[in-house]
């Protein structure tokens, strides 16, 4: 049991890069040098290995918003939008209290960003319970709104001439970019944002499985029926988790707008809330387990950067999708007592 | 008069892929298996569509590559949820990235270019003939693939709920236990439902590569979303599916008849959304889904 947890995620993704670099051999590169190219070039260097966890930093906060209501019996689709709206506010508080000193600053930017991604983010949670409005098209729809709702405000009052970017936030909310600190990283975005993202996924842990909240959490998993005889309220609850994985979401933000840029800018997320779910997914939706989950769609999301010499970077989209299929194929195989081969 | 009929001739246009991916999305779900890659399927079958026309110079020809690109996504898709009993949502999210990253490489490597095709066609589908006297609402709702579209929604509908095939793809959705133990398999009925609604919506995905007159990169711009909230409005019933796709059409023609009047277009993109949003939270109330949906099939385990 326990080696199967371990294993199968491993072995999904060493058949998915494996199928992603016969695909590439479909365009024109030679597999074996599209892995070596991947690997090499991400793993192989300070500036490669800074880069790999600095784009795992936002897919560790998205993996969490994703996982938590899940083990609650919700699935969030709708990280994108929480993550946008909570970088958002983060960097309107960024500019608006730009004289406010040192680490408080950065305090009040957390707390904007987890206010406005958790709001966005109960708002399904809330529909579920009030009306039954399903949680995974309504956080879709969400989505949709949020970019749109952050587009106007940014293009209307926010954004510097000809561009999508805001101005920069107050010095006082940065956090240390890793280069500072530690040549090796030189000129990768990673910032102390990871051991922030650490925190959260410990803490998210010891929330979900240590806690009465937690408890209660997975009894609604189990049905509506069951939670009722608990005599806990499902719709609280409901709201309670998909609320704390919208401000988790929001949070994540903190990678970009606090440190790596310093701004705000229309498209940062760049997938990360999607992504996500294969995070989440992939971590068996275990809190601790996300981080290491999250590299390896870290080394992907660099990868395909770097393979972009080669094949288009798309490539890597589709190699993301293939782990996926592969591992909740091989997933459900295994919960009806096949693959012995893996999981004796 | 005028006004009112192209207002219409807008309706039907931007209505009909909606309603093509919501009726094969109903089609997916009544046999039991949720289909959130239909957003996916929309795509790859407006590619195909582009891609089957610029090589053959024949429409027809890029139909049916947008029927065989939309069947084949939906295969996949069956053969990893029916087949493979994995889940449905999961997998239909895989497809859906895997779809938007496949589309944009092809993109590149068969046009060298990341955001479109070339033009598909050098002269625009003409209407069938007697349509014509209607002015614009005829030069669209006379198109051969308009024409073809509302036969599928009826057939489909009519199909779905008065025959007998669609008696078994209704028992695969709500008992699979008693369809199969009345000698059905109800791996083959879910699969040939799914796969023969991918192919419907695939029909959707051409409408929107020929209306566009090329392949843009994320072209269904979320459609099959908003199709699938329809489905959901109409309560997996096709005809009022495609009520709920009408209404969803005429919110995104105000939309685009209010632009350039002042109002922020950020705020009209957002109505088709909301729209979508208030009709699944207020008026659906709880829409009561197939009682199997979501859950894979095997022979022998219990129905819990």
């Amino acid at each position: 049991m326990t080696s199967r947890r371990l294993l199968l995620p491993v072995v999904a993704a060493a058949i998915g890069l494996v199928a992603g670099a016969l695909l590439a051999g479909l365009f024109g590169a030679r597999p074996d040098r599209f892995l070596i190219l991947l690997l090499g070039e991400t793993l192989g260097s300070g500036y490669g290995i800074g880069q790999v966890l600095f784009k795992a930093t936002p897919l560790i906060f998205t993996g969490l918003a994703v996982a938590l209501p899940f083990r609650a019996g919700l699935f969030n689709i709708g990280a994108e939008g929480q993550m946008m709206v909570g970088g958002f506010a983060m960097a309107l508080a960024g500019i608006h209290l730009a004289s406010v000193p040192g680490p408080w600053l950065w305090l009040l930017c957390v707390a904007a960003a987890f206010l406005a991604g958790g709001i966005w983010g109960a708002i399904p949670g809330l529909l579920k319970a009030r009306t039954g409005a399903h949680e995974v098209i309504v956080t879709i729809l969400l989505n949709f709104v949020a970019a749109a709702l952050v587009n106007y405000f940014l293009s209307r009052s926010y954004a510097l001439p000809d561009t999508v970017r805001t101005a920069t936030l107050g010095e006082g909310a940065w956090m240390a970019r890793a280069s500072d600190a530690f040549g090796f990283f030189r000129g990768s975005g990673l910032s102390t944002a990871l051991p922030f993202a650490l925190a959260a996924a410990i803490a998210c842990d010891l929330l979900l499985l240590r806690s009465p909240l937690g408890f209660h959490w997975r009894i609604l998993s189990g049905g509506l029926r069951r939670a009722r005889y608990a005599r806990l309220s499902p719709g609280l609850l409901s709201a309670l988790s998909m609320g704390l994985a919208g401000a988790i979401a929001g949070v994540g933000s903190c990678y970009y707008v606090l440190g790596y840029k310093h701004y705000f800018e229309e498209g940062f997320t760049s997938g990360s809330g999607h992504v996500g779910i294969a995070v989440g997914l992939l971590a068996r939706n275990r809190p601790a387990a996300i981080p290491v989950s999250a590299l390896l769609f870290g080394v992907l999301s660099q990868g395909g950067l770097v393979v972009n010499q080669l094949v288009p970077r798309e490539l890597v989209d589709v190699i993301v999708a293939a782990i996926l299929m592969i591992f909740i194929s091989l997933d459900a195989r295994s919960r009806e007592g096949g693959l012995r081969w893996i999981s004796s | 008069m005028d006004l009112l009929l192209s207002a219409l001739a807008q309706i039907a246009r931007i209505a009909v892929p909606y309603a093509l991916v919501a009726v094969g999305g109903t089609l997916s779900e009544r046999s039991g298996v949720v289909n959130i890659a239909l957003e996916g399927i929309l795509l790859n079958s407006a590619f195909g569509a582009a891609v089957g026309t610029i090589s053959t110079g024949s429409p027809e020809a890029g139909v049916l590559c947008a029927i065989l690109a939309g069947a084949s996504t939906a295969l996949l898709h069956a053969l990893v949820t029916v087949r493979g009993r994995a889940d449905q949502i999961v997998s239909g999210l895989a497809i859906n990235i895997g779809s938007f990253g496949a589309t944009r490489a092809l993109l590149k490597a068969l046009y060298s270019s990341a955001s479109n095709s070339p033009r598909i066609l050098e002269h625009p589908i003409e209407p069938v003939p007697p349509f014509g006297l209607l002015g614009p609402l005829g030069d669209v709702i006379g198109q051969p693939l308009f024409l073809a579209a509302l036969l599928v929604c009826l057939v489909v509908h009519r199909l779905l709920l008065r025959s007998g095939v669609g008696l078994l793809v209704r028992a695969a959705g709500e008992r699979p236990a008693a369809l199969d133990a009345s000698g059905v398999g109800v791996v083959g009925v879910r699969t040939m439902a799914v796969v023969l609604g991918g192919a419907i919506a695939g029909l959707g995905g051409a409408w929107l590569a020929f209306q566009q007159n090329s392949f843009t990169d994320g072209m269904s711009g979320g459609r099959g979303y908003i199709a699938l909230a329809a489905m959901i409005a109409g309560k997996w019933k096709p005809a009022s599916a495609v009520a709920a796709c009408l209404l969803f059409a005429a919110a995104e023609t105000v939309q685009i008849r209010l632009a350039g009047r002042g109002i922020p277009t950020q705020f009209l993109q957002m109505i088709p959304y909301l729209v979508a949003l208030a009709v699944l939270a207020g008026w659906v109330g709880r829409a009561v889904a197939p009682a199997a949906i979501g859950r894979p099939y095997r022979r022998g385990q219990e129905e819990g």
